[in-house]
């Protein structure tokens, strides 16, 4: 099972980024569940948002502990969350940030980054970064390409829809492996 | 058939959509409040065909469902919590008057303090009133649970409302797969109401009329022998629903996992049976007993799993001030008949919405090993 853990903050999209990952993971075949931590909704203060993948139903119903991954949409949380708390040995740590991933360290994680930001800016003329990141997610390997495309394509509908689209494949296209 | 990743509350909404009410009470409370929202737009863009009713409380939303039931109209609504608590009233009126209705409850803590997380305190507190009381491990089997309640709830001879117990925020707020059945074969299960007494302009009738002393003890007696005889309903339509829809749960009134051989025993409900589930799967001669149906109560199926293992812990997320877990009562009242009874002890666990890890169980069963019987503990509290 493949574990995610999302890291944002109220307003950025985390929930609906999760949503959309496992309904992409459902759509290559694949058992998925996605759910936030459930609080107060804020605009701005820190929220977590999860998603489990597995080859088998599901039963889980606890929060995620131990990712294998966390994304991490917003880099100024870095300061303020333990965003690496319980992160697997050799787990992946996938940055929004401009900055090469050689600038951050967390021990025994692999760090990658991509300029969502920049790409939202670009491409959505708005930093709605959720969308981009599963771009990036779909180059590692969680998720189809695919599937991402046409789950984000259906879940905004129209122009946004043909938007985030163009972003999820610059973000595929620009991410290193 | 679809098969989809949705949010709980929306598969949920699909499966009352599916079995056609007419009227729909509405009253916002979160967690609840999804499910309602759905409704609206399956009504508003006419893809459901009924009355649905923004009311003032719930209070009201329970007394417009009991007058639409009364009319012989399908209904439903849903709620939460304090919700659920103010409806309290009305909750006997319904069932008293035989009134087969179906409420999802999105299970809430109680406040105060304020807390609009996941417990089983609403609706263990509605425990007397005389309506069925179903528990829901998945999205998915509360999809299937809001079918199969109507139909047990509008037998012949049961006529009592039901409630779906699904944990809020954990099932109602998840995405997670779901097979949601065709129209044609939910239409095929599921036959139009037709109650034998409505009310009606033209044969004017009563219902919940005065009963005096001499009469009102007989009225009761019949809700219980509605109570007993939904047991054989509810186990009838888990098969009936297996054949037609493929997915049946234990025997329809508890579900037993790894319980072969068990040594321990865990019994529990709703969500939290699926992390105990994969605990059970990490450890030697521990299984799980899952109450599906916490009323009508499963005393035989009780009282026949557990007469062989040595330890009982059992799960409660609710509690009974001044006394111990509600459900933990019942099981030690269930075994109390048996000969030869095991070591019975309650974990008061997940109040408020308090996560519960695999790690829990394992700490759990641990500690119902070194049980010497009784002991209610609470876990994970803060020292």
């Amino acid at each position: 099972m493949l574990e995610i853990r999302f890291h944002g903050r109220g307003g950025q999209g985390s929930v609906t980024a999760a949503e959309i990952l496992a309904i992409a993971a459902f759509r290559d075949g694949k058992y998925s569940q996605a759910f936030p931590i459930f609080g107060v909704e804020r605009r701005g203060a820190p929220v977590q948002a999860f998603c489990r993948i597995d080859e088998k139903p599901i039963r889980l119903r606890c929060q995620v502990y131990e990712p294998d991954m966390v994304i991490i949409q917003d880099a100024t949380l870095i300061s303020d969350v333990d965003v690496t708390a319980g992160l697997k040995e050799e787990g992946l740590v996938l940055i929004n940030s401009a900055k090469p991933p050689e600038e951050f360290s967390f021990d025994g994680a692999v760090v990658k980054t991509v300029d969502a930001t920049r790409l939202a800016l670009e491409t959505l003329g708005r930093p709605i970064v959720n969308t981009v990141l599963l771009g990036a997610l779909a180059k590692l390997g969680v998720v189809s390409l695919n599937s991402i495309v046409e789950v984000v394509g259906m879940k905004f509908g129209g122009k946004t829809g043909e938007k985030n689209v163009i972003a999820v494949k610059k973000a595929f296209e620009e991410l290193p492996i | 058939m679809k098969y989809v990743v949705q949010e709980g509350s929306h598969s949920v909404a699909e499966a009352v959509s599916l079995c056609r009410p007419g009227v729909i009470a509405a009253f916002p409370i979160t967690p609840q409040t999804h499910i309602v929202e759905k409704l609206a737009e399956f009504v508003a863009n006419g893809d459901l065909d009924a009355e649905f009713v923004n009311v003032e409380s719930e209070h009201s939303a329970l007394s417009l469902i009991a007058g639409a039931e009364a009319c012989g109209i399908r209904t439903f609504t849903a709620t939460s919590s304090q919700g659920l608590a103010l409806m309290h009233e009305v909750l006997h009126a319904t069932s008293g008057m035989r009134l087969p209705t179906v409420m999802v409850v999105a299970n809430r803590a109680l406040s105060a303090p304020l807390n609009i997380w996941n417990d089983h305190s609403d609706s263990m507190a509605q425990r007397d009133t005389s309506w069925l009381q179903f528990y829901a491990e998945s999205v998915q089997e509360a999809v299937d649970l809001t079918i199969q309640s109507y139909r047990v709830a509008e037998s012949k001879d049961v006529m009592l409302p039901a409630m779906v117990c699904m944990d809020g925020y954990v099932l109602t707020h998840t995405y997670e797969s779901v097979l949601i059945p065709d129209q044609a074969m939910v239409d095929e299960f599921l036959p139009p109401f037709e109650p034998e007494y409505r009310l009606d302009p033209e044969e004017p009738m009563t219902f919940g009329v005065y009963a005096l002393p001499s009469d009102y003890m007989e009225f009761k007696w019949e809700q219980q022998k509605a109570m007993e005889n939904a047991k054989r309903h509810i186990m009838r339509i888990n098969r009936e629903y297996r054949k037609m829809f493929g997915r049946a749960y234990g025997n329809g009134m508890v579900e037993l996992y790894n319980m072969d051989d068990a040594e321990v025993a865990i019994v529990a409900m709703g969500s939290i049976c699926g992390t105990i589930k994969e605990a059970v799967d990490e450890m030697k001669d521990v299984g799980l007993v899952r109450i599906r149906t916490y009323r009508p109560f499963p005393v035989e199926e009780l009282r026949d799993v557990l007469r062989d293992v040595e330890i009982v812990a059992v799960v409660d997320r609710a509690f009974s001030y001044g006394y111990e877990g509600p459900v933990f009562s019942e099981i030690k009242s269930a075994l109390y008949v048996l000969r030869n009874r095991p070591i019975v002890c309650n974990f008061i666990v997940g109040l408020g919405g308090r996560d519960t890890r695999v790690e829990d169980v394992f700490r759990l069963v641990k500690r119902a090993k070194e049980s010497a019987g009784g002991e209610v503990i609470w876990l994970n509290l803060k020292a």
